[in-house]
């Protein structure tokens, strides 16, 4: 785990709790969290559920404070790097403004920062034929599919060309077909805009399909169990076929066995991690 | 492919479900209306032919009313009473240009009350979304005001308006109206206007923060918009309110030229002529059906802001 806060780096987090007050006393959602995601990095976030991925990530886009520690975000304090638009979010839910049309929704961000119309009507057809719904750009949203609306999310999250993307299961309601398909987009996507991700999942598969680095938290409360490399193929170059490759699956085995540490897993191969 | 937004895939894919069949259901809808019409003119002449000559009286109270022309005319001598003049004397106009004529007064009265209640209703609202502390002082009081009969004191407020003068500003009579119409309309728009402005999901209000968008932003582009499917009902209550409201008010602050004063007027001489007196409340009706009929225009013309209520 590095411990070097360069600027160049995407996100670092350095001695991170967070304890939430409730009624019923305190709930320590995260304890000592130390993670650092170079730029252009693709990092995903797994465990159990409640164990704090969401709360972490919220810490980095500034929806919440840590208790103790520190976020930066390309060098800066997380509260300026929200200021100053440095990431780009997109949630479990699509969250899209149903009286915005497709492509009003896209829209959004740049018209809130007085982006020049022109400007903002050529990246946003841009943007509507990267994650394909050219046929759907003046639909409102109740007429799109729960996948399509993700997807326009996602282009969303894109506008302002961050170059930084926390994205908190946003896959999780589609079926696997979609999603797979979203994977492959994603991939490609990252690789065009060379953007940084932190990206919260709950599919092993899919965090070993996208990411260069797993980490694998552990709950209650919640911690950094087990950062995992994967050993693959750089993510730009990452194909459907790859899924069926052993390589992949070896990488599953290890992301598997971090998570369920301390249970025997069978057949422990040659795993590498850090 | 930059611009290749092939607007064509729109005739392709069908499925916009807001308009299926929309047109057959507005001439169901307006068939509906005009078979009531109908229905309650049929129930009013079948009672009238078969109903007992002196009502129905239980316990020494008439719960029936008399069948005679006096106590209920006929339908047909209603409407023909409206195209009549309204006195004897020469040149006097027919009664339903009386009655437009004050109907319109009143319109415009119940309008300055409407809009008046909708902008201190609005600013309340968007006062206590703003800070929670005013919403935990303010509210008791807005509801309590509600508990005040300001009709009830109408020419209490007529006699304060009176005193009123500043500068070249005198205070008119049609103003204490006003003010009461807009005492009644202010309630409901401003209770419907915090509810649709606090209406918002967390994970839109969170959006617009990682925007970094601000109080303002935030209003214009997601509270206002989130707020018409509250606003709406809230407008219509609003507007039959200051009609109700203006009528009312004009009755007990004796004010002259509106439906109100001359309702009281023609039901004083419905000994003499009984159908006259139902001019003015056919106005009053038609005075609620075109509040209730400029809201629903609104309303279509804000239709992109109500898809959740359409589709949902
Ligand atoms: N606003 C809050 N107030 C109190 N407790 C909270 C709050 N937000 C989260 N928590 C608690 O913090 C812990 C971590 O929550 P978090 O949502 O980050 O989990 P998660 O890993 O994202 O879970 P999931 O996979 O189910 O989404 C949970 O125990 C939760 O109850
Ligand atoms: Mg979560």
């Amino acid at each position: 785990m590095t411990q070097m806060t360069g600027g160049t780096d995407a996100v670092s987090i350095a001695g991170v709790d967070k304890v939430f007050e409730t009624r019923s006393g305190q709930v320590q959602a995260l304890s000592g969290i130390d993670l650092t995601v170079a730029a252009g990095e693709f990092v995903s976030l797994i465990g159990p559920s409640g164990c704090g991925k969401s709360t972490l990530m919220r810490l980095i886009a500034d929806l919440d404070q840590p208790s103790t520690g520190t976020v930066s975000v390309f060098g800066k304090p997380a509260k300026d790097a929200r200021i100053a638009q440095d990431y780009g979010i997109a949630f479990q839910q699509a969250g899209l403004l149903p009286w915005r049309t497709v492509e009003e929704n896209i829209e959004l961000p740049l018209s809130l920062h007085g982006a020049p119309k022109a400007e903002r009507a050529a990246r946003v057809a841009e943007l509507v034929s990267l994650v394909g719904l050219g046929d759907f750009a003046d639909r409102y949203p109740d007429q799109l599919s729960g996948g399509m609306q993700q997807r326009v999310a996602i282009a969303r999250a894109l506008a302002e060309k961050p170059r930084l993307l926390l994205m908190d299961e946003p896959f999780g309601a589609l079926d696997e077909m979609t999603r797979e398909r979203m994977q492959s987009e994603l991939v490609r996507i990252c690789a065009e805009t060379g953007a940084a991700v932190v990206f919260v999942t709950h599919s092993i598969p899919e965090a070993v399909f996208l990411s260069d680095r797993v980490v694998v938290m552990s709950p209650r409360p919640g911690r950094i169990q087990e950062i995992v490399t994967m050993r693959l193929a750089a993510t730009a170059d990452r194909e459907e076929g790859l899924r069926e490759q052993h390589e992949f699956f070896d990488m599953i085995t290890a992301v598997r066995e971090a998570l369920h540490q301390g249970s025997p897993v069978a057949a422990v191969r040659g795993v590498e991690t850090r | 492919m930059a611009d290749g937004l092939s607007r064509t895939g729109q005739i392709a894919t069908p499925g916009l479900r807001r308009r299926r069949g929309a047109p057959a259901r507005e001439l169901a809808r307006w068939g509906a209306g005009a078979l009531g019409i109908v229905v309650l003119v049929g129930i009013w002449e079948l009672y009238k032919l078969l109903g007992p000559a002196d009502g129905l009286v239980l316990f020494g109270n008439r719960v029936l009313p008399r069948t005679s022309d006096l106590a209920m005319p006929h339908s047909w001598d209603m409407l023909a009473r409206l195209l009549e003049p309204v006195t004897r004397a020469d040149g006097a106009r027919p009664l339903w240009l009386e009655v437009a004529v004050a109907a319109t007064l009143t319109l415009g009265i119940a309008a300055a009350g409407w809009l008046t209640g909708l902008v201190v209703g609005v600013g309340l609202a968007l006062v206590m979304q703003r800070w929670k502390l005013a919403e935990w002082g303010l509210l008791p009081w807005i509801i309590l005001s509600q508990t005040i009969p300001l009709i009830a004191f109408a020419p209490v407020v007529r006699s304060w308006g009176s005193r009123i003068e500043i500068g070249a500003f005198e205070w008119q009579d049609w103003m204490s109206v006003a003010l009461i119409a807009s005492y009644l309309a202010f309630f409901p728009i401003a209770v419907g206007a915090l509810k649709g402005l606090q209406s918002p999901d967390t994970i839109h209000v969170e959006l617009m923060k990682t925007y970094a968008a601000g109080w303002w932003k935030t209003l214009v582009r997601l509270r206002l918009p989130a707020a018409v499917p509250y606003l709406l009902p809230a407008l219509r209550l609003g507007a039959a309110n200051a009609v109700i409201g203006a009528v009312v008010a004009e009755v007990s602050t004796g004010l002259q030229g509106g439906i109100g004063r001359i309702l009281i007027q023609y039901a004083g001489q419905a000994s003499g002529d009984p159908s006259k007196a139902w001019g003015p409340i056919f106005g009053a009706i038609v005075l609620g059906l075109v509040a209730a009929g400029s809201i629903a225009l609104l309303g279509a013309m804000l239709g992109r802001y109500r898809r959740v209520e359409i589709s949902g």
